[in-house]
């Protein structure tokens, strides 16, 4: 355990003493600022609105606003997670620092462990900055934090699930853009999977809709920890670490 | 300290290293010498626990690399070819990484790390971020680093490739001055290096080891005998090496005489003598005998050069025999 957390330290370091880290953040913060932006001024535009045509009804900011932000930034994880993850194994395969790791009395799992760490950690610090955006939306309404905890918690699983296969196949290769370009393509595939099953309901449909992390980032969206979705998640986690450590062994056996 | 038996690497094409066996004491400096691609840096990564061996065994400071990997890692420092170093790193951060790494912590990382700046001379650029670095600091962090953690056996990949004249000569000097603390193998296909450097040498070609020897005995080994260098020059008269050649073909104990070197009125030979005879008295006085002058007489230290090309030679001349010195005694395992 001591060992993961000097490796996931390093890791973080490296982040942030690189401008990976802060142009991410930049980029994060502008691509979410804009969402945030316009749901709001949907918002502001429906209720307005409503106020005209004397409606009583109140709206519902969790509903409108978080369920959907939240939501969305599902979709940014395509983007941003091959960025962070390409660099795990790749840049210490390229640098021969590898080499290092892997002659130190450390075990391959605690290598792995501590690098997928903290990379997931890196997208939780840009994730604290999306509460910059919400911090407004308790000043002028309420939100129920619970249900926003719960979304915020489906987000970390299912980056961390997508981060999971980013780290395996950054150590498929040596070269980073190969790594960040295959890592897009997954993280895509999985997105569009989601699309198969409104268009046809046979089998196989319903498994490509079930791979797709999509539907199981619904429940959490509305506040809801299913059991089914968790674990999903958590294979997903299990899987990519599992093949990580498989081919950090094939490394071994082969270079 | 280090003992390998018959350690074995196979690729899906080819045998990296071929049952190759050898053992190393306590606190020697050994030189691993071969060609590139002869097999040094595979033998290395096997000793590492980089990856593990096809067949055969090998134990690092009494611990088999197959069965306890962490604890022969713990006992290791490594170097390897290209110093492992994260370019966005701080010198003095990236060694307290490695440190921690290796298992140390609190007080006594930071009196290792305080020692490494210090005996590898980094301590001026403790601060810089090591991409700023030139090679030769490069490699003296990469050293540091191995060292960190004061094991009992360093391994080092080509220490001084890569750097100019002066920076080798101070690499080396640190890295004998890590013998007696350290049990070092180094490998390098810089002949001098090894004469310099280490006490014990190992040659490897083509993934076999076709020597084992001290550097000494194995110069006089090379060859089974001892060679005498002689210039001979005649001040009157006419001056035949061919004949000369004869005569001192002719000497008691004399069994080779080449000629070196011919010009005008002398030639340098070069005389090949049996094992331990001592014919230079001899050959001095039948040389004055037969009136000519005796210019220059001396033994021929073969240089390790000589000895690696005949070792590892053309595949044209007869397979060289394997020289290995009497087996040591296996090491008592700590």
């Amino acid at each position: 355990m001591k060992n993961v957390w000097i490796i996931c330290r390093r890791e973080l370091n490296s982040y942030f003493s690189s401008p990976i880290a802060w142009l991410l953040l930049t980029m994060f913060a502008l691509v979410f600022g804009y969402y945030f932006w316009t749901f709001i001024s949907a918002f502001l535009e429906v209720s307005m609105e409503l106020q005209m045509t004397g409606s009583t009804q109140p709206m519902n900011i969790n509903e409108e606003i978080i369920r959907p932000l939240i939501g969305n930034t599902g979709f940014l994880e395509i983007f941003f997670v091959p960025l962070i993850s390409m660099r795990l194994f790749a840049e210490e395969k390229r640098n021969g620092t590898i080499e290092l790791l892997a002659t130190s009395p450390v075990r391959d799992l605690e290598i792995i462990v501590g690098k997928w760490l903290a990379a997931l950690m890196l997208y939780c610090w840009l994730l604290l900055f999306t509460g910059l955006n919400f911090a407004f939306l308790f000043r002028y309404g309420h939100p129920d934090v619970k249900t926003m905890a719960v979304a915020y918690l489906g987000v970390v699983l299912q980056v961390g699930a997508l981060l999971a296969i980013g780290t395996f196949i950054s150590t498929l290769t040596k070269n980073q853009i190969i790594a960040g370009g295959c890592t897009f393509a997954a993280c895509l595939l999985l997105w569009l999977f989601s699309w198969v099953g409104a268009f046809s309901t046979n089998s196989w449909a319903q498994v490509l809709s079930y791979i797709s992390v999509v539907p199981h980032s619904e429940s959490f969206a509305r506040g809801v920890i299913e059991t089914k979705d968790t674990l999903y998640y958590l294979s997903v986690i299990f899987l990519g670490l599992f093949f990580t450590a498989r081919s950090m062994e094939s490394l071994r056996w082969r270079s | 300290m280090i003992t390998v038996t018959d350690l074995t690497k196979r690729y899906a094409r080819n045998t990296a290293v071929d049952r190759i066996s050898f053992s190393v004491a306590k606190g020697q400096i050994v030189g691993f010498l071969g060609p590139n691609g002869a097999g040094k840096t595979t033998t290395m990564r096997m000793l590492t626990c980089f990856f593990p061996p096809s067949a055969g065994t090998a134990s690092v400071a009494g611990f088999d690399v197959l069965e306890q990997p962490l604890e022969v890692r713990r006992h290791i420092g490594y170097l390897p070819e290209a110093p492992p170093l994260y370019l966005e790193m701080e010198t003095i951060d990236y060694l307290r990484f490695v440190g921690r790494l290796k298992g140390l912590a609190g007080a006594e990382l930071e009196k290792r790390v305080a020692y490494v700046l210090d005996r590898c001379a980094i301590g001026d650029v403790k601060n810089k971020l090591l991409g700023k670095l030139s090679k030769g600091y490069r490699q003296r962090v990469g050293l540091a680093q191995a060292i960190i953690h004061n094991p009992d056996v360093l391994i080092l990949d080509e220490p001084t490739s890569g750097l100019d004249p002066r920076q080798i000569n101070e690499a080396r000097e640190l890295i004998r001055s890590f013998a007696g603390d350290h049990t070092i193998i180094l490998s390098t296909h810089i002949l001098p290096e090894v004469e310099q450097t280490c006490e014990q040498v190992l040659i490897i070609n083509k993934g076999k080891l076709v020597a084992t020897d001290s550097v000494h005995n194995l110069q006089a080994r090379a060859r089974g005998a001892e060679s005498v260098l002689v210039e001979i020059g005649a001040r009157t008269g006419d001056f035949h090496p061919q004949l000369v050649q004869q005569r001192l073909q002719q000497s008691a104990g004399v069994s080779r005489v080449l000629i070196k070197e011919q010009f005008d009125r002398g030639a340098v030979f070069e005389i090949e003598t049996g094992k331990g005879q001592f014919v230079r008295g001899d050959l001095a006085r039948s040389i004055v005998n037969a009136g000519w002058d005796l210019n220059e007489l001396r033994t021929a230290a073969v240089s390790l050069e000589e000895i690696f090309l005949q070792l590892t030679g053309t595949p044209a001349a007869p397979p060289p025999e394997p020289i290995a010195s009497e087996p040591e005694p296996p090491e008592a395992q700590a």
